[in-house]
């Protein structure tokens, strides 16, 4: 808040001079940083392909209309292989997720100094890495299907679950965590009483957060080998059938809605 | 305290209450749960041995990764890294510019209904394909390189930052946006100094977290062709050098971890 007079009046402006300088210079250099950027990948771009783009987003577009309806009939294994890769795959994420985020929260871990950073880089690297890295990687040790799917869904879910339940974990209230031990319990019943009850909704919301995710996430996987519907995607796609490539991202569309609906209902009746 | 009034005592066991307070829906959840897990464990036909001989498979392949070589192939590693930087500069920059005038039209407080429906399904839109779907369409219309991860990007940022905005938006302190409307700010003084200022901080971390995710996302567009390091690693992939793609997968997860630890440090300053 700066006031300055001029000519009696005073005049009343948000950020006094500097601060208001300092900010400018912010955007300065992030305006900067943006236009280099730029520079740089118009550089790497035909732009000729990118004028022409309009025409031929119109011509795919002819091309997937009318959607081929009865190609729905082959999907159906597809679409619950979808849900299957989603839903087990979070599963176990979050069976490995559990033990992970204990070790990581600074109030529960064992030693801070040697498992919690072990626990950190767990979910760091399994965070930085995409499931379709994971995929990629799983279809060339166990071959391809829904097997590797699962596991790579898994294995990319457990830093995001972990993370929001390590920090669920340190926010909790210290009182009642020493209330239970007062009355003398052990190491696991104080796990068991005071700590579990209060990160329980946090769990079950952070559980259907990611399987949400997950569906979207496993629709794609099809695309490396590691099953669901986006082995119909891209064989469509390479095939240029497009108009079984419109009924494909119809169903997908579909169920994305559907999980994201089904998950909003859930959270809701949890909180 | 006598002796039998103990004993008398230890009969009245106490219990956790359960999360679900109705037996029936609490048995008919597990035993669905456990249909379930029947079924999709039934159809997913694993192909055991060749999961098994995926072992001494899987050894061999993840003792290719070691050590990882960065030095044969570094032009390449830094051509591509440096691609996915101003991928993820641009598209952070242009997805939150055009995602601020959606977000404000899709908050219920500020918005009419029509404006309202409008924007939400915008927001819906993007939010619902993988962004690898929208980069295998983004490389067919724009060609390969790093524009079409660019717009993939965008476009995947404008879904997240807009849902996000629009919600914090709908969250805000009514009190103070109607104090600066009874001073007689008009629409834009009302927007810049009522509700700018009340949802700026989370906005700024939320932005932060973006160009995490963003960086992150662009390490798996390059295997649909769509620019980018994730081009380098595929590539790896490709030709079997899988001591080079660890060294990827190392600058991908040591960028993650430089950029969310830097991203933490900003948010903590700026909250």
């Amino acid at each position: 808040m700066a006031v300055t007079e001029q000519d009696g009046l005073k005049i009343w402006q948000r950020r006094d001079r500097n601060k208001q300088l300092s900010i400018w210079a912010g955007y300065f250099i992030a305006a900067t940083v943006f236009v280099v950027c730029w520079q740089y990948m118009s550089g790497k771009t035909i732009w000729m392909f990118v004028w022409d783009a309009p025409r031929q987003a119109g011509d795919i577009a002819a091309r997937m209309i009318p959607p081929k309806w009865s190609y729905v009939n082959t999907l159906w294994r597809t679409i619950w292989d979808t849900i299957n890769i989603a839903t087990l795959g979070t599963v176990m994420a979050l069976f490995l997720a559990v033990p992970t985020a204990f070790c990581a929260a600074r109030n529960t871990t064992p030693s801070v100094r040697f498992v919690r950073p072990i626990a950190l880089f767990i979910i760091v690297s399994s965070r930085s890495i995409n499931s379709l890295i994971w995929a990629l990687i799983l279809v060339a040790i166990l071959g391809p299907g829904v097997f590797a799917g699962v596991i790579a869904i898994g294995l990319r879910s457990i830093g995001f679950c972990a993370k929001l339940l390590y920090e669920a974990i340190e926010e909790i209230d210290p009182g009642q965590v020493e209330a239970v031990t007062a009355t003398g319990a052990k190491r696991p019943q104080i796990l068991a009483y005071g700590i579990v009850p209060q990160i329980l909704p946090a769990f079950a919301g952070i559980s259907v957060f990611r399987w949400d995710i997950n569906i979207r996430e496993s629709t794609i996987l099809g695309y490396v080998g590691a099953g669901g519907i986006g082995i119909h995607l891209s064989g469509s796609i390479a095939n240029l059938a497009w108009t079984q490539v419109s009924v494909i991202l119809l169903v997908i569309l579909a169920t994305v809605i559907l999980s994201e609906w089904v998950s909003a209902k859930v959270r809701h009746s949890i909180i | 305290m006598s002796a039998e009034s103990i004993t008398s005592n230890a009969v009245r066991r106490w219990q956790k209450p359960p999360l679900i307070k109705s037996p029936l829906l609490r048995w008919a959840l597990w035993l669905g749960a456990g249909i379930y897990l029947a079924l999709a464990f039934g159809t997913m036909d694993v192909n055991w041995s060749r999961a098994a001989e995926g072992i001494p498979r899987g050894a061999r392949f993840i003792s290719g990764f070691f050590p990882p070589d960065f030095i044969s192939s570094w032009d390449e590693i830094l051509a591509g890294l440096n691609e996915s930087i101003w991928m993820t500069v641009t598209s952070t920059v242009v997805g939150i510019a055009i995602s601020i005038p959606i977000g404000l039209g899709a908050a219920k407080n500020l918005a009419p209904a029509p404006v309202y429906y409008f924007c939400r399904s915008i927001l819906a839109l993007s939010r619902s394909f993988q962004e690898i779907i929208i980069a295998i369409f983004m490389v067919k219309l724009f060609g390969f390189g790093p524009f079409a991860g660019f717009l993939t990007l965008v476009i995947a940022s404008i879904g997240f930052y807009g849902k996000l905005l629009a919600e914090d938006i709908e969250d805000m302190d009514p009190v103070q946006a109607e104090a600066i409307k009874a001073t007689g700010g008009n629409w834009f003084q009302w927007l810049n100094y009522a509700i700018q200022p009340q949802v700026m901080p989370r906005m700024i971390g939320l932005g932060l977290y973006r160009l995490d995710i963003n960086f992150r996302e662009s390490a798996v567009l390059g295997i649909v062709g769509a620019g980018g390091i994730g081009a380098t690693l595929n590539t790896a992939f490709d030709r079997y050098e899988y001591d080079t793609a660890a060294a990827v997968l190392l600058v991908i997860i040591g960028i993650v971890m430089l950029v969310e630890y830097t991203s933490g440090y900003v948010r903590e300053k700026v909250q």
